[in-house]
């Protein structure tokens, strides 16, 4: 079954076309990230499919929802964590959780439960009282994925969640990710960081906001004839301009 | 359509902005100390009485005791102060340009010579115009000590030739409401008035907008929250913060500037929640328009501060203003919600005479209601 499902998807911001064209399958559980230089689309692609922002061509489905038509109750499904830190810094670890915990209406032993596992996983339990503006970086983004994950989303939707992370909370966040999708959760990952990619089941390159190529790590090295990920997708962006001269 | 609305999202909203209030000192000084800044500058600066009007005067007759009688009219008057006595002209232009006086009267040295040989005796009033509504006042309060000394002269004269006393109709004036004419006890309900236009359309403005400006926004729109939930749970904490508002401004109102209060308390409390929620309602809807804090609050001020302020009917009457301009001030809701409010405070009036103000309030409230959730999309673009 495939979870989130885009058909010529198209987004553009005047004469400039941020998402062109897109077409992509994902099924349930898998784990797909969305590579591409600063500017290729990634962002502007979260939201298309995550029905904060409309397309100007083209269709997309995230979980049997359509993105404009079912916009709201796709958000009952899915959990997205944009770019940038988009928690409230003048409010407590906690207070932040329960916030999203009303928006998201969890409530009675399933809140609590919920509540005590987010904390556990994310080792935020010592920082429940602090306020998130003072928490680090690592931190900051486990807070944000533990706000997203209160009311046990199906997609999640992470936009370059680990930039500016040390290693070791990049780790920590990982390890909940392999924890998700043991779960069937499907996860659409967007980095810049190639090392994160090889770690997905598939990637898609994208550049200029065109897809350019889109498989398993393995099969893209292996199609290039190249040792890293890195290296292929710098012949494929080099293919791709001389073909556009 | 309206979708069904979750309470309790409603309620975590409104409990967010309460906390961030609340860790924000600078937008619960603005909420608390701004209003009460305003009325002390209102209340004590702003007075629209003109009395102690500063005069100089040169009495050219002054050896004569009728010219200073006819003195003796200003000197124990409130409405003149004589702040010195000249004799030469270049005293009396000193004093008009520096703005020590306002006007100058000059007694020429025949005055009373002319009033006993039955002939018009002149008198010369030389008055600074710079600021022309309190000089055509001042001037009216010179013409009337003016007229009754011809009066009294007129009967003095009749007497002395053995008739009676002169007929005339004798106008006898009470004033209501505010029999003092104290321009303080026309004021200070004006000043609520605009505390709570400013207040509510400023503080909400940003409201919005900073959820925009810092990202916070971004992840709330991807939420199943609904675009009324949201608007209705910002709208909570403001409007208690206006109905605080509105308490400092009654209880400095009567307690502080001896305003009376004539009205009903319920009243007042039913009919400040209307222009509330219109208030609140523009500045959550022009936030949401804007989406950034700067452009937000510009917007608020412009399109609440100046018409309250020139437009209600606060300061400047409206039935002086040029006719586009009076029609204009229809679109200024705190024209409506100042009758009320003058009424509640001086007159005590009943609905039976603010009905109409109250349904302008009511379309105001509704319409911005209305607008304030159409406007805000739970889009990024």
């Amino acid at each position: 079954m495939s979870v989130i499902k885009s058909v010529n998807l198209t987004r553009k911001f005047g004469s400039l076309t941020a998402v062109n064209g897109l077409n992509l399958d994902i099924p349930e559980g898998e784990i797909f990230g969305l590579v591409g230089p600063d500017g290729a689309g990634k962002t502007t692609t979260m939201r298309l499919l995550t029905g904060i922002l409309e397309p100007t061509g083209g269709e997309a489905w995230v979980y049997n929802k359509h993105v404009v038509k079912e916009a709201e109750p796709l958000k009952e499904n899915i959990a997205y964590m944009s770019q940038r830190f988009g928690l409230y810094e003048d409010l407590t670890v906690l207070e932040n959780i329960n916030f999203y915990a009303d928006i998201y209406c969890v409530s009675g032993k399933q809140r609590s439960d919920k509540i005590e596992q987010l904390l556990g996983f994310s080792g935020l339990i010592p920082f429940k009282k602090r306020l998130a503006g003072k928490l680090s970086g690592g931190m900051k983004q486990k807070l944000g994925l533990a706000c997203a994950l209160i009311h046990t989303p199906k997609v999640l939707f992470l936009d370059e969640p680990t930039n500016g992370v040390d290693p070791v909370s990049r780790r920590d966040f990982w390890k909940i990710l392999y924890d998700l999708l043991k779960e069937k959760v499907t996860i659409l990952y967007s980095t810049s960081y190639l090392d994160e990619a090889e770690r997905c089941r598939r990637v898609g390159l994208i550049h200029k906001g065109s897809l350019l190529n889109c498989d398993t790590p393995d099969n893209i090295k292996s199609q290039y004839n190249t040792k890293t990920l890195e290296q292929a997708f710098i012949k494929i962006i080099n293919e791709y301009e001389s073909g556009h001269k | 359509m309206m979708p069904a609305m979750n309470i309790k999202r409603i309620m975590a909203i409104a409990n967010k902005e309460f906390i961030q209030i609340k860790r924000d000192p600078r937008s619960l000084g603005l909420a608390i100390v701004i209003p009460i800044v305003l009325l002390l500058i209102f209340g004590y600066g702003l007075s629209l009485d003109i009395d102690k009007v500063r005069t100089v005067v040169w009495n050219q007759d002054g050896s004569s005791q009728v010219s200073r009688d006819f003195l003796l009219n200003f000197e124990n008057s409130k409405y003149f102060k004589i702040i010195g006595y000249t004799d030469n002209y270049r005293d009396i232009v000193r004093a008009l340009n520096n703005g020590s006086s306002m006007l100058a009267l000059v007694i020429p040295k025949d005055f009373s010579r002319y009033l006993r040989s039955g002939s018009k005796a002149p008198l010369q009033l030389l008055v600074d115009g710079s600021d022309s509504n309190t000089a055509t006042i001042a001037m009216g309060y010179v013409k009337t000590v003016v007229t009754q000394y011809n009066v009294n002269l007129f009967a003095s004269t009749l007497q002395q030739q053995g008739l009676g006393p002169p007929k005339k109709a004798d106008l006898r004036s009470r004033v209501w409401y505010n029999p003092g004419l104290n321009s303080r006890w026309f004021i200070v309900p004006g000043v609520i008035a605009m505390i709570i236009m400013i207040i509510a359309a400023l503080l909400t403005s940003i409201c919005v907008a900073r959820e925009w400006e810092r990202g916070t926004m971004e992840q709330l729109v991807s939420t199943p929250v609904k675009a009324p939930e949201l608007i209705i749970g910002k709208f909570i904490p403001y409007f208690v913060i206006g109905l605080i508002d509105l308490a400092i401004g009654v209880i400095m109102g009567r307690f502080l500037f001896g305003v009376p209060f004539e009205g009903s308390y319920l009243l007042l409390v039913i009919l400040s929640m209307l222009f509330l929620t219109g208030a609140l309602s523009q500045g959550i809807m022009i936030s949401s328009i804007a989406r950034t804090q700067l452009l937000a609050s510009q917007l608020a001020i412009l399109t609440t501060f100046i018409p309250t302020m020139l437009l209600s009917g606060f300061i400047y009457p409206i039935f002086n203003m040029p006719k586009a301009v009076q029609a204009a001030t229809y679109l200024v809701p705190a024209r409506y919600y100042l009758v009320i409010l003058r009424g509640l405070f001086l007159k005590g009036n009943g609905m039976d005479v603010m009905w109409d103000e109250a349904v302008f309030l009511i379309i105001f409230a509704v319409l911005m209601f209305g607008l304030a959730i159409r406007k805000f999309k739970k889009k990024v673009a």
